[in-house]
């Protein structure tokens, strides 16, 4: 049985546009977990991009156009929930620089990446899936090293590494079992525009990636970062390899008899 | 489309054995600085320790030069000061030829690769013989270092034993590397003993004692200053810490960042001449004060040269350091080539990275690197007409959202075309490895609509019912 929480959360979904455009089903699983768990969901149409794109090609005036639009959208929300580390770290650590330390604080601390949402804000660590498949973790980089949703390999001191927020809630997910992957935070190679601008390095990365994620045995690989999904199935694609991408939110909404 | 680096790296380090190989080889490091790290309880204070003292060295650089250059030069070396590569050349090279030097073996230096010493002193007639295995490697190769602590990690023992067999007294087909380093061993002991003078990079320099500190694995910097009767020490200026206590803090992260090893197998700290021998230490500036002078960018001064975001750099490992086509690869690499290595292709390092900041995660002084990579490219980026045109454009878009809803519709209309393979196709860059994912249907915010008035439609009806 799922958890639920005790008061009902006024929740403005954060639909990055990617998502909104090429992975639509990972918007409404993310929906469909909240309220499942309690939430009252709501998505401003008027949400675009974040800015990130901007930011990482070093396109600064266009990076605070957007990220002072994205700021505007969300100015009222309660909590703002992602399901996407990289548009959440961009909010939380690049927000600063562009907009300025007073406006980009409060909204930095109210947006939270999906997984950290459940887990740290609603406090729930199982969600009441059923997904019975062997399942690899891909950390997502922001994820790990931006927002600290888990510790990298290469943090040293405090404890063993691993065991981060993703990888909590996929333990609560009945029938999964987690297939350990070689290098399991190594970048997959994405990088954005890195993808564009250095093809073949950022292939190279991903076939690694791949190659670690085929090896582990796992069906399905899973993540908090659609893009870095959408960048391994693009590659599967073509090498014929590799297990199936699925966004920890379609995981989280799986087997719940909706 | 794709930059320069891409480009290289599948020229200098194609795909195959060879890639994985390296790769592999470099990320033995990395894993060996974790476990060191893990050893090591102090080793995240350290970092914090190493990072306050190195930015403490850098706000009173110029009060730690003077006093390096007071208590060196009471010690009896002789303090020299380059503005740039040019000046370090023409001052190494009249010490070397008003003492009629035409022999000189040398220890590994990052700064003199920088400078372009080696093929300065050899047009003029002078010898240079690089002493550390790594680095002689890659000279009797004719290449540059591709890593800054392993110079010749991109070869493989076959390839080593091929060039040794060309180049000194070494069997065909021999790949033992014992027996390989022998050979170069009894190659470069009749250098050293045949030498005018040696040339040594420098780790740190000590103000307080105006000590100069050289690290090593082979003792051959050691050698080298020991035979011959001139010693060239050649440093970059952010190379200077106020004290010997502080020297304590950063050897110990040095060798662990670097290899894993708890310290370097010889240490030696110069504190002037030996009797009856000259020291002269070149302090060299070749755009660093330009750097400190960037509160953005300044804290890359730091860098202690450990290699260990190399290490940890999926791109780096998968491009080589060959296809940099800079002195100084990796992260720290495109952080300090905006500021240091002037090409326009240079200056567009900063975008060879995926920003996955496992970088900044390993710095054993705590160099921001991703952030800087982020920075960089904000400011100084060579940039295009065209790219800046299509950014603005773009952002127009993405700043309405009824413009950016009809964008959607028109890519998903054209997702099939783009999917496949033709000239001019604009996801071409993407495609030259990977798919276009399938069509994704129809966007979340038409389905969320649909979703909502649905269930609005079912609330009325239940009102009614």
């Amino acid at each position: 049985m799922p958890e639920r929480t005790a008061a009902p959360v006024d929740v403005a979904l954060f639909v990055p546009c990617y998502v909104d455009q090429l992975a639509p089903q990972v918007g409404l699983a993310s929906a469909a977990v909240l309220e499942r768990l309690g939430c009252k969901v709501t998505f401003d149409p008027r949400q675009t991009c974040c800015g990130q794109p901007f930011v990482t090609t070093g396109a600064h005036a266009e990076a605070v156009r957007l990220a002072r639009a994205h700021a505007a959208v969300f100015a009222g929300a309660e909590a703002v929930v992602c399901p996407s580390a990289s548009c959440v770290a961009t909010v939380r650590r690049r927000y600063a620089d562009l907009l300025g330390e007073r406006e980009a604080a409060p909204l930095a601390a109210r947006t939270f990446e999906l997984g950290e949402f459940i887990a740290n804000v609603l406090g729930v660590s199982d969600v009441g899936a059923a997904f019975p498949h062997r399942v690899a973790l891909l950390e997502s980089c922001h994820g790990l090293r931006e927002l600290g949703l888990g510790r990298a390999s290469e943090q040293l001191g405090g404890g063993a590494a691993g065991g981060g927020i993703t990888e909590r809630l996929l333990r609560g997910v009945a029938g999964l079992e987690l297939a350990p992957i070689a290098r399991r935070d190594e970048c997959c190679g994405f990088g954005g525009a890195f993808s564009v601008g250095f093809p073949e390095l950022s292939a190279r990365i991903g076939r690694d990636k791949l190659r670690a994620l085929a090896e582990s045995g796992a069906e399905f690989v899973t993540g908090t970062d659609a893009s870095c999904l959408l960048h391994l199935e693009s590659l599967r694609a073509r090498e014929g390899f590799g297990p199936r991408a699925i966004h920890l939110a379609e995981i989280l909404a799986s087997g719940t008899g909706a | 489309m794709s930059a320069a680096l891409d480009r290289r790296a599948l020229e200098l380090l194609p795909r195959g054995a060879r890639l994985g190989a390296h790769d592999a080889a470099v990320f033995a490091l990395r894993e060996k600085r974790d476990a060191a790290g893990t050893s090591e309880p102090d080793f995240e204070p350290l970092r914090d320790h190493a990072r306050a003292l190195k930015a403490h060295a850098l706000d009173h650089l110029g009060l730690l030069l003077e006093r390096f250059e007071a208590r060196a030069s009471a010690a009896g070396a002789v303090v020299h000061w380059a503005e740039d590569a040019p000046a370090l050349n023409r001052i190494v090279h009249e010490l070397l030829d008003a003492r009629g030097a035409r022999r000189v073996v040398k220890s590994k230096s990052m700064l003199t690769e920088e400078c372009g010493l080696n093929p300065y002193l050899e047009s003029r007639g002078i010898e240079v013989i690089d002493t550390d295995l790594g680095e002689r490697i890659v000279q009797l190769g004719h290449e540059p270092p591709s890593h800054i602590i392993m110079p010749a990690i991109h070869r493989t023992r076959e390839d080593i034993g091929e060039l040794f067999a060309r180049e000194l007294d070494v069997p065909a087909g021999e790949t033992d590397p014992a027996r390989l380093t022998e050979a170069a061993r009894r190659h470069l002991r009749a250098h050293f003993l045949g030498a005018d003078a040696a040339i040594t990079g420098v780790n740190f320099a000590v103000a307080e004692s105006g000590t100069v500190v050289v690290v090593t694995n082979e003792g051959n910097a050691d050698l080298g200053m020991s035979l011959p009767k001139l010693h060239i020490a050649c440093l970059g200026i952010e190379k200077v810490i106020p004290g010997l206590g502080d020297l304590a803090v950063l050897l110990r992260l040095l060798a662990r960042s670097a290899t894993g090893q708890p310290l370097s197998v010889y240490t030696s700290l110069v504190t002037g001449p030996r009797p009856g021998a000259e020291l002269h230490v070149v302090l060299v500036d070749n755009g660093r004060t330009r750097l400190l002078a960037d509160d953005a960018h300044r804290r890359a001064l730091g860098c202690i040269r450990c290699g260990a975001c190399l290490n940890t750099c999926p791109v780096y490992r998968r491009a080589g350091g060959h296809a940099y086509d800079f002195a100084i690869p990796g992260p720290i690499g495109a952080v300090l080539a905006p500021a240091l290595g002037g090409s326009a292709e240079r200056r567009a390092l900063p975008l060879a990275s995926t920003l996955c900041g496992s970088c900044s995660a390993v710095c054993p002084v705590r160099i921001d690197l991703h952030e800087q990579l982020v920075a960089w490219r904000a400011t100084d980026l060579p940039r295009g007409r065209a790219e800046r045109v299509g950014a603005r454009l773009a952002a127009a878009v993405l700043a309405r959202p009824v413009l950016y809803g009809v964008a959607g519709r028109v890519a998903r209309g054209l997702w099939p075309a783009l999917s496949r393979r033709w000239p001019g196709n604009p996801a071409s860059p993407w495609l030259a490895s990977r798919e276009l994912p399938a069509h994704p249907g129809a966007s979340f915010r038409t389905r969320w609509r649909a979703k909502t008035s649905a269930e609005r439609g079912h609330e009325r009806s239940g009102v009614g019912s």
